[in-house]
């Protein structure tokens, strides 16, 4: 009776989860979200469009020159070495591309999201790198 | 004996809003249109959103009205079926995106390698062609050697299952290349091809 209830419970829970996870399958492919420390510290997760930067630079100028590892999360992105001019900043600096301050732009998405690539993606796991 | 109860009142409540939930979500959803022509797949119209509608962006952030719809992005790029819905390959050779090989410098461009790797693949499936060149032309060799693959020919152990783990070719495919469900763009030599030539 009791784990009659709790698996209907469970069910449920999937249920929800699942419906949760279609509702998020419209993001663009290959959007990544970055919510390592933006919403404890009160600002909104950060939103990284891939195919936007892709039109504009090859994988490799991120990827090889610019040091970001091909892993989600793996990155330690702050505001501090986005101001000193890595990560991000090297080229939102006013320079290459609009600066540090349009805070909105980077910081887009909806609270509560979490770390990861979205839309859409079809295999597990983070990349291997 | 007072314990269990409070608790199984609160599994109760738990459980009595998540079917609201449930029911209600349904329901919006059955308002749209119960027999619509794609149920699963992504209709044209709806593909690549403005970001204000895909989910993730807040439609309240000042920031999201600003930032560019991928579909109007896209409407200039030639088409593939899934992922971005985005042939970045063919829009690379068309000339369709000039992405940069520098930060800095718009006219640098790759050393591109023509090598491709034959994998002979068991079972039905024709064979999975590896070309170096359409990589090369967005990657430095250090993005796949010798993390991701020993560079020697056989090397090493890929399988689909890896690759859906994300692993491998999976380490992109899937995630920002072309993803899985294109099997032809990997598996492109029909097995007929190689017992002609040899
Ligand atoms: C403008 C910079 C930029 C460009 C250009 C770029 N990427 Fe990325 N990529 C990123 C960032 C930022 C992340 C997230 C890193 C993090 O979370 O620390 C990322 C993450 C990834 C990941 C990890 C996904 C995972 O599941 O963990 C892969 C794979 C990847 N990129 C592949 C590519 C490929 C292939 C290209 C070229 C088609 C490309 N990237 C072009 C910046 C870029
Ligand atoms: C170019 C994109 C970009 C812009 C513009 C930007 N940020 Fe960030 N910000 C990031 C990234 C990436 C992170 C790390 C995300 C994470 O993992 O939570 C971050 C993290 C943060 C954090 C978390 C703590 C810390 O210091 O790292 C705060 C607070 C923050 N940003 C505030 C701001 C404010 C305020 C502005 C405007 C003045 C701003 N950001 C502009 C990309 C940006
Ligand atoms: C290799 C250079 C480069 C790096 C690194 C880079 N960006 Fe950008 N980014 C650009 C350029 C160029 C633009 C276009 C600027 C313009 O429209 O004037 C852009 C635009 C954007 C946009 C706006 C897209 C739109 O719809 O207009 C966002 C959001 C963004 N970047 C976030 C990020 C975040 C977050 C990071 C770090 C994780 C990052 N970028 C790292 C070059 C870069
Ligand atoms: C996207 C990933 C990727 C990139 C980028 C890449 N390679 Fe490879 N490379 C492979 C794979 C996969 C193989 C086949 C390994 C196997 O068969 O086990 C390979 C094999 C090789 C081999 C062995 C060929 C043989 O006949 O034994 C050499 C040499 C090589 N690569 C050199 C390079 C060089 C030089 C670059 C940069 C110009 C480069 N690769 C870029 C994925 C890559
Ligand atoms: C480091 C990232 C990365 C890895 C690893 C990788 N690819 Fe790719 N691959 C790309 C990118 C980027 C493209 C350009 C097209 C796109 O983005 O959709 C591409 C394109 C291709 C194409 C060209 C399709 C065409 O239309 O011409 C084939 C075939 C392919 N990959 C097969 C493979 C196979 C097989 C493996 C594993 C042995 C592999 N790739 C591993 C990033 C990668
Ligand atoms: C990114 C490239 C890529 C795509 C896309 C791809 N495959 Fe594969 N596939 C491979 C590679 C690489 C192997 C390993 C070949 C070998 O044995 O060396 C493989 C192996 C296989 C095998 C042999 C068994 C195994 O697991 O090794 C089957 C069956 C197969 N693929 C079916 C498919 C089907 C069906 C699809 C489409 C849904 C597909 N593949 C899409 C690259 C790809």
């Amino acid at each position: 009776m009791r784990l009659q209830r709790v698996a209907r419970f469970l069910i449920l829970c999937l249920i929800v989860m699942s419906s949760g996870i279609a509702w998020q399958a419209n993001a663009e492919y290959a959007d990544v979200v970055l919510n390592q420390k933006s919403e404890k510290e009160g600002v909104r997760p950060v939103i990284f469009p891939h195919w936007f930067h892709r039109i504009r630079f090859k994988c490799k100028v991120c990827h090889a020159e610019l040091g970001f590892k091909m892993r989600v999360g793996s990155n330690h992105i702050s505001m501090e070495n986005i101001t000193a001019g890595e990560f991000c900043g090297a080229c939102h600096n006013g320079d290459v591309a609009w600066s540090a301050d349009e805070c909105d732009l980077c910081h887009s998405g909806k609270p509560g999201l979490k770390t990861g690539i979205r839309g859409g993606h079809e295999t597990m796991g983070p990349g291997i790198w | 004996m007072k314990y269990s109860r409070s608790l199984q009142l609160i599994q109760l409540g738990v459980l009595g809003a998540l079917l609201m939930g449930v029911a209600l979500a349904a329901l919006s959803a059955e308002k749209k249109d119960p027999n619509k022509f794609n149920r699963l797949m992504t209709p044209i119209s709806e593909r690549n959103p403005p970001p204000a509608e895909d989910g993730i962006h807040d439609p309240e952030s000042f920031g999201t009205e600003l930032l560019q719809t991928p579909r109007a992005s896209f409407s200039v790029l030639p088409r593939s079926p899934s992922g971005n819905y985005v042939n970045w390959t063919k829009a690379l050779d068309d000339g369709a995106i000039e992405p940069r090989y520098h930060r800095d410098d718009a006219d640098a461009g790759p050393v591109v390698m023509d090598l491709n790797i034959v994998r002979e693949v068991k079972g039905s499936m024709p064979n999975v062609v590896y070309p170096h060149k359409q990589h090369t032309e967005w990657l430095d060799c250090s993005n796949c050697h010798p993390a991701l693959f020993i560079p020697q020919k056989g090397a090493n152990q890929i399988s689909m299952a890896q690759i859906l783990l994300g692993e491998a070719c999976g380490a992109c495919h899937g995630k920002v290349a072309f993803p899985v469900s294109e099997c032809r763009r990997c598996h492109s030599q029909p097995k007929l091809e190689v017992s002609k030539t040899e």
